[in-house]
């Protein structure tokens, strides 16, 4: 029994790892009744993974058998691999014991698709259901919604997790009807939508009513996969602001394409693109923290985010006019959009100033990145040789190649390989 | 797109100023016994003698120089507790909380860097806390961030193994003292079962008995303290959580991206000897091979599905 135990987390861990969602925080579960696990607001990485992703959920299918062909996916019905299945026991003991060893936040529950929709939804949502009423479990729990999945199930699944998904995948309808012939945009749409409508729902519910039971309160999150289909970055980019706008996502999760298989319909590439989906999740973080709007960091003339240098040094470059800031005066805002200053450097400035001037070396020791900043800020006076007299590409090249540049581990990786290749 | 969040200084501090007596009398070396409780004393004693610290030190490590003035101080709850209280009239409960953090983090200056800082804060119109111009301040906002850092990871990295008599025991050797600082997130998690998480280093553990959380030594017949568990009573089920805990670990691996260098990142070595996944162990499980087509071989849809689950 151990040793089959041990045969399905292989393939069940191995079959759900592309999911790139394993965020624990954001929930609102507490404790209350000396029952097991708490899951208030901070999440928790409790290893990483040789790849350096974070390990803070229990991330497995309830099975992968399934009856659809998604082109990109391992587990679609035409792979010849190994299927198994868990049980509802089997999710629920090992969730509970690794959580009591503090292995784990919790549990992120997807699964393939059996017999139906609804069949697999109603399997996803016992075990949840039995690991918050039964066992009085109040970790995290994020579950992944089956397309084509019933309003009900959907609802009922709410009630017991904290975070709902469904996954988009791929970023455009051209790409789906290609790739993944049985699904379709409604399908994925109709849910995202229920979902946002519950947590809106039950927010307002709240207000009114002190004991509500709480809906999905760490919100919903979707995964695109980056690199399987044609989209350029400014598609992706706009898909995202229109999910985070429409559909109140909490997160938008992009997943660097896999070669899973050497189906003519996909690319035939052979390393992820990693440095690419950096990028899009440097994008990402510009328009949730940062106050960019999607087509000031990409437009139809730059359709494509550049693989050198991070999106906001981009923009900088594209907007010299608006530089040097001079951090002694300018808004929080504006202080926002030097490179190099991240969003606690730029509150840091802000406090400070209060107090004293700042000069180059207070900045240097309130963590700004004076590497890229110094070409785009003043203080007291002090400048490097002003934005205007340097050229893009003397800017660029001198952040890339000159003194003390230091290119991120992931790019220098990437890029040795691209030298390799040649 | 959402606004963007500003910070709270922007909104608007209070201002406010409290006379602090100048420190004019013969600057001293003071001792006390080591506790947070004793410094506040000393922080007490400074104001009341009106004597500046030349060095504090907990006295049982104390050098002192060949011009020394030693100054014991012996620890006073009356006073420690008064000290505590009034630190609120100069700064909110996070930076005194701060305050504590760096007293935790066993940095060779934090005496002396409390004492600036209290001072600072003493003297000034406006509360300092954002005042990162200044280099007390800012060391202490560092050592604060390093210490929650340090008290996250132990947070993360405990791994509790459970004993025949359902004890969750976990051993740790953080870098800094941060025990008392995890003491209510365990509490809080796992309120159903009893569990133990003992400081290697610092030789004392915090227990929790189902109704409330300790600090507790143990020393065995030969006075030397210890907590080794033999691994004969360890529960019965516990080698195959271990085992399928690696299991895990090994596939939710993703080969092509390997990054090691941003592996040890998140994850220093010195923190493995206690990770069960990251130990030296025989088997390392190899990704399933699912990625493979089989060429040639036609796979009609359905024919491959095994019965579903139950």
């Amino acid at each position: 029994m151990n040793e089959r135990i041990q045969e399905k987390l292989s393939i069940l861990a191995d079959a759900a790892k592309y999911d790139a969602s394993c965020s624990s925080s954001g929930g609102k579960r507490k404790n209350e009744s000396k029952g097991l696990g708490n899951a208030e607001g901070m999440g928790i990485c409790h290893s990483y993974t040789e790849d350096g992703r974070c390990v803070s959920l229990l991330k497995i299918l309830l099975t992968n058998h399934c009856i659809f062909d998604c082109a990109y996916c391992v587990s679609r019905r035409s792979n010849d691999v190994k299927r198994a299945a868990f049980t509802v026991d089997e999710v629920v003991d090992l969730t509970i014991n690794f959580y009591r060893r503090n292995y784990i936040e919790g549990l992120f529950l997807s699964s393939g698709i059996f017999s139906s929709p609804d069949y697999t939804m109603e399997r996803l949502v016992r075990i949840v259901k039995k690991l918050r009423t039964e066992h009085r479990f109040n970790g995290y729990i994020h579950v992944k919604t089956i397309p084509g999945a019933s309003e009900e199930l959907i609802a009922e699944a709410g009630l017991y997790a904290d975070r709902l998904s469904v996954n988009i995948e791929l970023p455009s309808e051209l790409a789906l009807t290609t790739l993944a012939p049985e699904k379709n945009y409604q399908e994925i749409l109709t849910p995202m939508a229920q979902i946002r409508d519950g947590i809106i729902q039950n927010k307002e519910e709240k207000a009114l009513f002190k004991k509500v039971p709480g809906f999905a309160t760490a919100g919903q999150s979707t995964q695109l996969i980056v690199g399987a289909s044609a989209e350029t970055d400014l598609q992706i980019i706009k898909l995202t602001d229109s999910l985070y706008q429409g559909y109140g996502l909490k997160r938008v999760y992009y997943s660097g394409y896999i070669p899973v298989t050497d189906d003519a319909r996909l690319p035939q590439v052979t390393q992820p693109p990693v440095i690419r989906e950096h990028r899009l999740y440097q994008t990402d973080w510009l328009m949730r923290f940062y106050g960019f709007q999607a087509d000031e960091i990409l437009d139809p003339a730059h359709p494509h985010l550049d693989l050198e240098i991070d999106p906001k040094l981009a923009w900088a470059l594209r907007n010299r006019h608006v530089f040097p800031v001079d951090v002694n005066v300018a808004d929080y805002e504006m202080i926002l959009r030097i490179p190099g200053v991240g969003a606690r450097s730029a509150k840091r400035i802000i406090a400070a100033r209060r107090f004293a001037t700042l000069d180059m070396e207070t900045l240097r020791q309130l963590g700004v990145v004076l590497k890229r900043a110094k070409y785009f800020l003043t203080c007291r006076g002090e400048h490097q040789p002003v934005i205007g007299e340097l050229t893009e590409q003397q800017v660029r090249r001198q952040i890339l190649f000159g003194a003390g540049s230091v290119r991120s581990a992931l790019v220098t990786q990437q890029l040795d390989l691209f030298a390799q290749a040649s | 797109m959402k606004p963007i969040r500003r910070p709270a200084s922007l909104v608007g501090g209070a201002a406010r100023s409290r006379p602090a007596p100048a420190l004019t009398a013969t600057p001293l070396d003071y001792t006390y016994d080591g506790t947070f409780e004793g410094l506040l004393t000393v922080l007490f004693s400074i104001y009341e003698s009106k004597s500046p610290p030349n060095s504090i030190q907990p006295e049982a490590t104390a050098q002192s120089g060949l011009f020394a003035q030693p100054a014991h101080r012996e620890t006073d709850e009356a006073r420690a507790t008064r000290v505590w209280e009034g630190l609120l009239k100069t700064m909110d409960a996070e930076a005194r909380a701060r305050l504590y953090h760096v007293f935790l983090s066993e940095d060779a200056d934090r005496e002396l860097l409390v004492f600036r800082y209290v001072d600072l804060a003493l003297r000034s119109p406006v509360d300092v806390a954002e005042n990162y111009a200044n280099a007390d301040v800012r060391r202490v906002q560092r050592l604060a961030q390093m210490m929650f850092r340090e008290k996250h990871r132990m947070e993360a990295f405990v791994r509790f193994e459970k004993t025949s008599d359902e004890l969750f025991h976990a051993t740790i050797e953080p870098d800094m003292d941060v025990l008392p600082l995890i003491a209510a997130h365990f509490t809080k998690r796992y309120a159903d079962q009893r569990w133990l998480i003992y400081d290697r280093r610092r030789h004392y553990g915090l227990y929790y008995d189902l109704t409330r959380t300790d600090i507790v030594q143990f020393e065995n017949p030969t006075g030397q303290k210890s907590t080794d568990i033999s691994a004969t009573v360890l529960d019965e089920r516990e080698p195959l959580f271990k085992h399928l805990w690696q299991t895990y670990f090994d596939h939710v691996n993703i080969p092509e991206r390997k990054n090691l260098k941003l592996h040890r990142r998140h994850m220093p070595l010195r923190y493995w000897k206690y990770l069960s996944e990251k130990q030296p162990r025989e088997v390392r499980f190899e990704p399933i091979k699912n990625k493979q087509v089989i060429v040639g071989k036609e796979v009609s849809a359905g024919q491959k599905l095994l019965p579903p689950p139950q």
